[in-house]
């Protein structure tokens, strides 16, 4: 006993080393999964404080910006309005159910720092549980998509951004119908591959990517890109393609945070079929 | 490219005293680690980095003991050693400390020439700034 007490003893800093060593991967690694830490990250008071005084600053700056995105934001949402109200006139539908109407639930949010060079990006947000913000809800930007509610304190949350090789979302090509899968590659922040697009597609240059809705969190035909660059390997079964976003991440300032309220009975129902997600 | 990333903080890990108690300076390089890692969304990741970092700088300083050894309390210091032998002391501590953490961060090596692409281009730009600091130190009183 006493020979293994003097033998930790001699080697003290290899086993402190090795001790902290521990404490760092149990952290990353519990952090890695969708609920783990809260509190080591930016939803932090402190780290929230600096960060909100940074990026004030820099908002006023980027009033012009903002002011442009937030018109283009308001014309958008007035035309859609508009259609939906044509639409709801020729509704055929014998009883016409609100929570379809109502399915999706919005909430505006500032962002308050974010990052483009990394390969695993993250965004932190304004709003938090209290503001009905939950972990698993999309965010998007009028632009495009921009990524999952990863964490929420009280009052902010961190957002996994579309930007994180470990993000993966189903997408569509818009003019064709046939779906595939867009994941960050960790190059550009201005492109995104759009892999498992099958060679008998015939895809164009400009054509647009749109997310598919299946997940259930992102709602149908949101726009995440369109298509820059086409290859097709001899033999291949897929193509490979590079997809410009359509929104520039590194000067994102306001995003909308989306609720879908319909989401627990679609997954409940997914539930009763033993082998939906083999 | 928008890959290179300036982790100047390593420099007050290269600043302790060469004397200093290892298991002193990993919890404070541990500490550190973390404060980073708040600011990052990284929980754990630059902490390990940085024990890795003081952990092997102890041993590296043995290795690179000039001729009579350091004073008691004397801190490495480019302008009492010499640029070449500060290069020799932080290019390789900085080298492994950044391959870790780019590494970890990518989950692995499947991303390798991106991932080491980052690695020397943040390597090159945080010895460069660490090399200003050093120069631009007022000088020591006596």
């Amino acid at each position: 006993m006493q020979r293994i007490l003097l033998f930790i003893y001699q080697y003290r800093a290899f086993f402190t080393f090795l001790f902290l060593e521990l404490i760092s991967v149990a952290l990353y690694v519990q952090n890695n999964s969708y609920t783990g830490a809260r509190f080591f990250n930016s939803t932090n008071r402190l780290a929230v404080a600096i960060n909100n005084f940074t990026y004030s600053i820099r908002d006023y700056f980027a009033l012009r910006d903002i002011n442009r995105t937030l018109a283009e934001e308001n014309r958008l949402l007035r035309e859609q309005l508009q259609q939906y109200r044509q639409g709801l006139l020729y509704a055929r539908d014998p009883v016409i159910d609100s929570v379809r109407i109502h399915q999706y639930q919005f909430t505006s949010a500032r962002v308050i720092s974010n990052s483009v060079g990394r390969f695993t990006n993250f965004i932190t947000i304004d709003r938090g549980l209290n503001d009905g913000v939950e972990p698993g809800m999309a965010v998007i930007s009028p632009e495009g998509i921009v990524g999952k509610v990863k964490v929420s304190g009280n009052r902010f949350s961190v957002v996994t951004s579309l930007l994180n090789v470990d993000v993966m979302v189903s997408a569509r090509l818009k003019r064709t119908g046939h779906f595939g899968t867009v994941q960050w590659d960790g190059v550009d922040p201005d492109y995104i591959p759009f892999k498992y697009l099958p060679r008998h597609v015939q895809p164009v240059v400009g054509d647009s990517i749109v997310t598919t809705g299946y997940s259930g969190i992102f709602p149908e035909d949101l726009m995440i890109g369109t298509i820059a660059e086409i290859q097709l390997a001899q033999g291949a079964p897929f193509y490979t393609i590079r997809v410009k976003l359509a929104q520039d991440f590194r000067r994102l300032s306001y995003v909308q945070v989306i609720r879908n309220r319909l989401l627990p009975e679609i997954d409940s129902l997914e539930l009763r079929v033993p082998d939906f997600n083999q | 490219m928008h890959t290179a990333f300036c982790f100047f903080y390593v420099g007050f890990f290269l600043r302790m005293p060469v004397d200093v108690n290892p298991l002193a300076g990993m919890v404070a390089a541990f500490l550190m680690g973390l404060l980073v890692d708040v600011f990052y969304d990284s929980p754990g990741l630059h902490a390990m980095a940085s024990v890795l970092f003081v952990f092997l700088r102890h041993y590296w300083l043995r290795l690179l003991t000039p001729q009579g050894g350091f004073d008691s309390g004397a801190r490495p210091a480019l302008t009492q050693y010499g640029s070449l032998w500060y290069l020799l002391y932080a290019l390789p501590l900085v080298f492994i400390h950044h391959s870790v953490l780019f590494f970890t961060e990518a989950g692995g090596f499947q991303y390798f020439w991106t991932t080491a692409g980052k690695v020397f281009a943040s390597m090159i730009y945080t010895v460069l700034v660490l090399i200003v600091l050093e120069i631009i130190r007022p000088p020591k009183r006596i």
